[in-house]
């Protein structure tokens, strides 16, 4: 029996084994190598699946592209591809296979702030480096975590006094689902419009996932705001605007200016919902560059599908792959979690949206905020960008600037924090 | 006052749309239909579908969602819940499986996408529906302006369930329905074909959430778990009003809806929410049959 049990665990497990590494096997046939292997770490499945499906071909096909180009010094990245499965317990269990198991020196993975906290304990226990593709809300410093999206200055530094100054609106209601990230966001976004003159009337969530706005729409229009600045992530966003339509607002008397509503939200509400409402991002399908064209084409081409549409999120997990690939190739043969970050700390790239570069202090991303309008085609025309990148500050809801750091390569100053 | 009142006969109506065809099905049939949920996505990817493919105007996916819907829950009773009867755990967990399946077969463009074809209108992404001009902006009333979308659900919702009562109590299957309901075993001695007649209900119930979902593609999301969580709201009003009884369901999702629009007017949405479950373990407590239920004989 015990046999009988041992020879089927082995037979399962050999299987596993094969089917996790059949992709790689290919890659290395055709270099003919001894591959980089990274794990790569998105929801294949469930709710979130919609828009992490999307980040891990992004991550993909930056691998494809590399390995086509000859790989990292010669060697092949071999991605080990795992299901998050859209739940944060699934998402630490896999981080661990990655980084104790498969013995990765690095993971390109998650997307929800849920799944990057869930993970996080193994990424500092065992010392290991994920990158993390998604604007999040900051208030992380962690030595194991490179962080390729927005930090919240990024994306409100200059949306809340362009929206005060350009729009000249004067009383904003904020309006975010109720979880960690819009919470944090409104923080920033308070700090931000009490310094520039403004005021806010209201700061209100609904649940994550809740598609029923009717009685939060009839709220707005009660009170007395000029301007709603949305924080509302993930589906609850096609609803939101299609009510917002629905009870008669429109965005030329009272714009929705929002800080995550994407061209995914925007392609399944129908444009003509949107159209007129702002964005801050620090990157649009709609930049107008041959860089990020040729991007959007290959994208397309990659996906098999023409009408596919690139956003924020995924564009960083694009050229993260990138950044890991230029340290790598510096490091020869010593891959290890602590040379990587080192080599990728103060490192540069071209990225689709632009000259990006990894903060040596912080190690979030300095990124170009744009502002874009939302037209009739889907598409965001940017209104407003920056001419260079800014540098991320992951504590600016705590009064954190550019001259008064508190997330350095020492660590983070938790006594400024507390002031 | 008036466009809360609104919100909270809105809110309402969409829960009696999702949980009408609900009603039915587990009064008449002792059945825990969990792919009801799966029922109004269906209806909804019709919407997407019929839009894509037919050209169809939103109004006409209405009875293509209700034919698609009642023939696929025609198909599920045939196959798996005539085989179940009187088993109520048993039906609650195949029907479940049955969820997650049709989720799937949508999310996974039925096996297609594992060979690389790609079928627009389905697959994991959030999809899009085209609503007529007519329907999305607002309509004056009493001295306020109401959401036309919302106006056009409440008017369906009235439009159903004034079918359904027609239905069941005016006409003869109707009336063999009630038969079933009371005692399944006396209907049989006296002649009724339980069978036909439960096939019937499940297809009927089942063609109903597929309008649900026509309505709910207007203004909510279209994507494969949408159902997921208005079954859950369907059958809070079935046990509030009373397993069975329609009339116990109207009046459970007006009272339920108006709870919710009015506590979340005077405070938030999140805590409106909490009220309304608060309300449903309530009367649950106090009256186990619902608000209006029947006494069996």
């Amino acid at each position: 029996m015990s046999l009988n049990r041992r020879s089927f665990l082995k037979s399962t497990a050999l299987a596993g084994a094969g089917a996790i590494a059949a992709p790689g096997l290919m890659t290395r046939a055709a270099l003919g190598a001894d591959p980089i292997k990274v794990g790569v770490l998105f929801s294949q499945t469930g709710g979130l699946s919609i828009i992490e499906k999307s980040l891990a071909d992004a991550t993909l096909m930056a691998i494809a592209e590399i390995n086509a180009k000859g790989g990292v010094a010669g060697r092949p990245i071999e991605p080990i591809i795992e299901d998050g499965a859209s739940d944060p317990k699934t998402f630490n269990e896999k981080a661990s296979k990655l980084v104790v198991r498969d013995r990765v020196p690095t993971v390109f993975g998650c997307y929800t702030s849920a799944s990057r906290k869930a993970v996080l304990p193994v990424f500092e226990k065992r010392n290991n480096l994920l990158f993390y593709p998604t604007y999040y809300e900051g208030f992380e410093c962690s030595k194991n975590v490179i962080y390729t999206g927005s930090a919240p200055n990024q994306q409100l530094s200059t949306f809340i006094p362009w929206i005060i100054k350009n729009l000249g609106k004067k009383k904003f209601f904020i309006v975010g689902s109720n979880y960690i990230y819009p919470r944090e966001m409104a923080k920033v976004c308070k700090i931000l419009i009490e310094a520039n003159g403004a005021e806010w009337v209201a700061d209100e969530y609904l649940e994550l996932g809740h598609s029923e706005w009717g009685s939060m729409v009839n709220k707005i229009k009660s009170s007395g705001c000029d301007v709603v600045l949305s924080n509302v992530v993930g589906d609850s966003v096609v609803a939101f605007y299609r009510e917002f339509k629905n009870q008669g607002l429109t965005h030329d008397v009272l714009p929705i200016c929002a800080s995550v509503t994407s061209e995914v939200e925007i392609a399944a509400m129908g444009a003509e919902y949107a159209a007129g409402s702002y964005t801050s991002f620090p990157y649009f399908q709609a930049i107008d560059s041959e860089a990020n064209k040729a991007f959007v084409e290959r994208y397309r081409a990659y996906v098999k599908d023409p009408k596919a549409v690139t956003h924020h999120a995924m564009e960083s997990s694009y050229f993260q792959v990138y950044l890991f690939a230029q340290a790598a190739a510096k490091l020869g043969d010593k891959l290890t979690s602590n040379a990587i970050r080192d080599a990728v700390a103060g490192s540069e790239f071209d990225a689709p949206n632009g000259h990006v570069k990894i903060d040596p202090e912080n190690l979030h991303t300095w990124l170009t905020p744009r502002i874009a309008q939302w037209q009739a085609d889907g598409q965001g025309k940017i209104v407003d960008q920056l001419p260079a990148p800014i540098r991320p500050l992951p504590y600016s809801a705590y009064g954190e600037t550019e001259a008064n750091l508190f997330c350095t390569t020492a660590g983070l100053d938790s006594a400024k924090l507390k002031q | 006052m008036v466009d809360t009142l609104f919100i909270g006969l809105s809110l309402g109506s969409i829960l009696l749309l999702v949980a009408l065809g609900l009603t039915i099905t587990y009064g008449a049939m002792g059945v825990i239909n969990m792919a009801h949920g799966e029922m109004v996505m269906i209806g909804a990817y019709s919407t997407v579908l019929s839009g894509l493919y037919l050209g169809a105007n939103f109004l006409v996916a209405i009875p293509i969602a209700f034919i698609v819907s009642g023939a696929i829950g025609w198909g599920i009773e045939w196959l798996l819940v005539r085989r179940l009867y009187g088993r109520l755990i048993d039906t609650l967990l195949a029907t479940w499986g049955i969820a997650i399946l049709l989720q799937q077969a949508v999310r996974l463009e039925f096996g297609l996408s594992f060979f690389g074809i790609h079928i627009d209108g389905l697959g994991p992404g959030l999809q899009n529906v085209d609503v007529p001009a007519f329907l999305r902006g607002t309509i004056p009333l009493l001295g306020t302006e109401i959401n036309a979308f919302r106006s056009f659900i409440i008017l369906v919702t009235a439009i159903l369930t004034a079918a359904t009562w027609f239905v069941m109590y005016r006409t003869s299957i109707g009336m063999q329905v009630r038969a079933v309901m009371r005692n399944r075993n006396m209907a049989a001695a006296c002649g009724i074909d339980v069978k036909r007649v439960n096939a019937l209900t499940f297809a009927y119930g089942s063609a109903l959430a597929g309008v649900a979902g026509v309505m709910m593609s207007g203004f909510k999301t279209v994507f494969p778990d949408m159902g997921a969580s208005m079954v859950v709201d369907g059958f809070m009003v079935v046990v509030v009003g009373g397993v069975g009884s329609l009339f116990g369901a109207v009046a459970a999702s007006g009272i339920l809806g108006e709870i919710n629009g009015l506590v979340a007017a005077a405070t938030n949405d999140i805590l409106a929410r909490a009220v309304v479950f608060g309300t449903v373990i309530v009367v649950i407590v106090l009256m186990p049959k619902g608000l209006f239920s029947f006494k069996g004989r």
